[in-house]
């Protein structure tokens, strides 16, 4: 059942993540939008399955809530109309994908060196109290300096929308 | 049902049910629906029976941008509130110091942050 | 998993599972359907008239008239829309204000089962994130008539509802500051051993209680559709049953928050006489504490209607400055005042 599920999200976090960036039939950019809730969406899921249950609510709370809200805003702001066919062009492609295979040999590496599949058992449940605990004993530093990050957003916020006020 | 995974299937029944009632009742409207006949006027956008001027959607003030923005920080600190707040009366008993403190610092953070928005005329919306 | 392996008792959730859903749902949209009619009646009532009072006895069949006119009512859409989400919107925007109903406890026990339909251990986070979701079906609504009036209607209802989240996200700290726990079985478990936490953090309720006016777009905060200024708000180019779902959307968004609302601050399904604070040991108490329960919500939706007809709209500017930049100190200042009173008990 499990396993099942695992396929089942897996698979569909895949698909509507291709149909963000490469949609045969629309190049409508709010469809990419909501293609990329269902992603989040269907990433919450397996979250839910790997017992991160704290991170499941918070990646759909956050990031569907919010910042899809906000990518939704910016489409309507600027009145996107449909995005054009773009024109590739041959140096663009090669460093791409020279990327794209560095990053992903990389990845590949590291999941092999992990030990995918040699009766690994979780080491805690992603309860919301388990991960409170160790937020505030091991990582308060870390923690604050989030405070400090996020307060520099507060103020590029500002910075980026009312230039003209000052 | 002890394990807390299996509590999340009937989180799912729920949205089957929830979807299927949906767009069941869309489809079912749709072709019990009465058949009206079509024209142009009808089918224009209402404008208060004038006739529709320009696009139909009109560009809006970076206001509503800036709003959605600043949701996103608030809804990361409100996210960070939550684990705290489960853990704070389990903590007090460990280090009371340490779990009054941090919180005290990042709502410091978050204060200054807020005030700046505040002179700034972020949450201003008659300008 | 072990419980996979043990396949009877693997069985018996599933069954009881999927007739909680159903069952939940089977009350729920009668409630729906009935609250719209209590708003009918009880405006008439509070303007001096009469109200629908024709369909059946005392008029109470009327929902069973409407529900039935909006299926056969013309399905009009118009050629200038966004075809696919303005057919999709009204269903997003109705399926998140039921999926909220899931965590809430409706009850104690019955038999062996739990009144709850996903004990969840993240409680009162799957709520807010599942409401924040509810944003989606108004923005695409909006969007997708490709029309002036819904247009703003959808982006202002959208920026109202992302405010007024912040304040109920952050009002309903200090209650789980007390309660140490985000299941919300165990808030209740809590309020039954104690006072209500409506009295324990009455600022906390009154916050939530506004930015809950302000999630379901209830006046005073209706801003979306005001009519004076956007006709119907982001469902004006709608008709037949797409607007009924949102009407429906509406009304379940509004039982639902007062459910939670029951739950945080008044108890749940508890009641301090009578016995009615301990789990029930048999079916009829079982019954009882849902009946008590869908009374306190009914209490809410009597006074969610109340409020419609009492005070009069908000300025946009208004709104925005109350959540911004009062309730959101406020909320703020609440959970410092509750935390130093913590730690200092505990000095």
């Amino acid at each position: 059942m499990q396993e099942l599920l695992f396929y089942i999200f897996s698979a569909l976090t895949l698909i509507c993540g291709f149909l963000v960036v490469a949609n045969p039939f629309t190049r409508n950019p709010v469809t990419s939008a909501m293609f990329l809730v269902l992603t989040i969406v269907s990433m919450a899921g397996l979250f839910v399955l790997l017992n991160a249950f704290f991170l499941a609510a918070v990646q759909v709370m956050v990031y569907a809530g919010a910042v899809i809200v906000l990518f939704l805003f910016v489409i309507m702001l600027l009145d996107v109309k449909e995005v054009e066919r773009q024109h590739y062009n041959l140096f663009g492609v090669v460093l791409g994908l020279l990327g794209l295979l560095s990053v992903g040999g990389m990845l590949i590496k590291a999941i092999l060196a992990s030990g995918v599949g040699k009766d690994l058992h979780p080491h805690m449940e992603g309860t919301t109290k388990d991960l409170g605990m160790k937020l505030f004993t091991d990582y308060v530093l870390p923690f604050e300096i989030m405070g400090v990050l996020l307060l520099v957003g507060m103020i590029g916020v500002i910075l980026l929308s009312k230039k003209n006020l000052r | 049902m002890e394990s807390q995974i299996a509590q999340y299937i009937p989180v799912l029944m729920l949205f089957g049910l929830a979807s299927a009632f949906a767009f069941g009742t869309l489809l079912f409207s749709a072709l019990a629906g009465k058949k009206g006949y079509r024209s142009r006027i009808k089918d224009t956008a209402y404008e208060c029976g004038m006739e529709p001027v320009g696009e139909g959607s009109a560009r809006f003030s970076v206001k509503f941008y800036l709003v959605a923005m600043l949701f996103i920080l608030f809804d990361v600190e409100v996210v960070f509130l939550y684990p705290w707040a489960v853990v704070y009366k389990d903590m007090l008993e460990q280090n009371a110091h340490l779990i009054f403190g941090s919180m005290m610092i990042f709502l410091l953070l978050f204060l200054v942050g807020f005030v700046y928005e505040i002179k700034k005329k972020a949450f201003d919306w008659k300008s | 998993m072990d419980f996979l392996n043990d396949s009877s008792h693997w069985g018996t959730f599933l069954f009881f599972s999927a007739l909680k859903v159903v069952m939940a749902f089977a009350v729920v949209m009668p409630m729906v359907a009935y609250s719209v009619m209590l708003e009918r009646r009880l405006s008439a009532a509070i303007q001096d008239r009469i109200g629908p009072n024709r369909v059946g006895p005392f008029g109470l069949l009327q929902p069973l008239a409407d529900g039935l006119k909006s299926f056969l009512k013309e399905d009009f859409t118009p050629s200038h829309v966004r075809k696919v989400y303005f057919i999709i919107a009204p269903a997003v925007s109705m399926i998140p204000a039921f999926l909220t109903i899931a965590v809430i406890p409706f009850g104690s026990v019955m038999g062996t089962q739990a009144m709850v339909i996903a004990n969840l251990n993240v409680g009162i986070l799957y709520t807010f994130s599942v409401v924040s979701l509810g944003v989606y079906g108004i923005v695409l609504a909006g969007w997708a008539s490709n029309s002036k009036y819904p247009f703003l209607g959808g982006i202002r209802a959208s920026a109202q509802m992302i405010s007024y989240e912040i304040a109920m996200g952050m009002a309903a700290v200090p209650v789980f500051m007390l309660v140490g726990d985000l299941n919300l079985g165990k808030v209740i478990e809590y309020q039954a051993n104690g006072a209500w936490l409506v009295f324990k953090q009455p600022i906390a309720f009154v916050i939530f209680l506004v930015a809950a006016f302000a999630e379901t777009n209830r006046l005073p905060f209706d801003l979306p559709e005001s009519e004076t200024e956007l006709v119907s708000g982001y469902n004006t180019e709608y008709s037949s049953m797409k607007f009924a779902l949102f009407f429906m959307g509406e009304y379940a968004a509004m039982i639902a928050v007062s459910a939670l609302m029951v739950t945080l601050f008044f108890g749940g399904w508890t009641l301090p006489f009578f016995g009615l604070n301990e789990a029930a040991t048999s079916i009829a108490g079982g019954i009882a504490h849902i009946l008590v329960f869908l009374g306190k919500v009914a209490c809410f939706m009597v006074f969610f209607i109340w409020i419609r007809w009492m005070i009069p709209r908000f300025r946009y500017d208004q709104l925005m400055d109350l959540g911004w930049r009062r309730f959101l100190p406020l909320a703020l200042a609440n959970i410092i005042i509750t935390a130093a009173i913590l730690w200092m008990q505990h000095l």
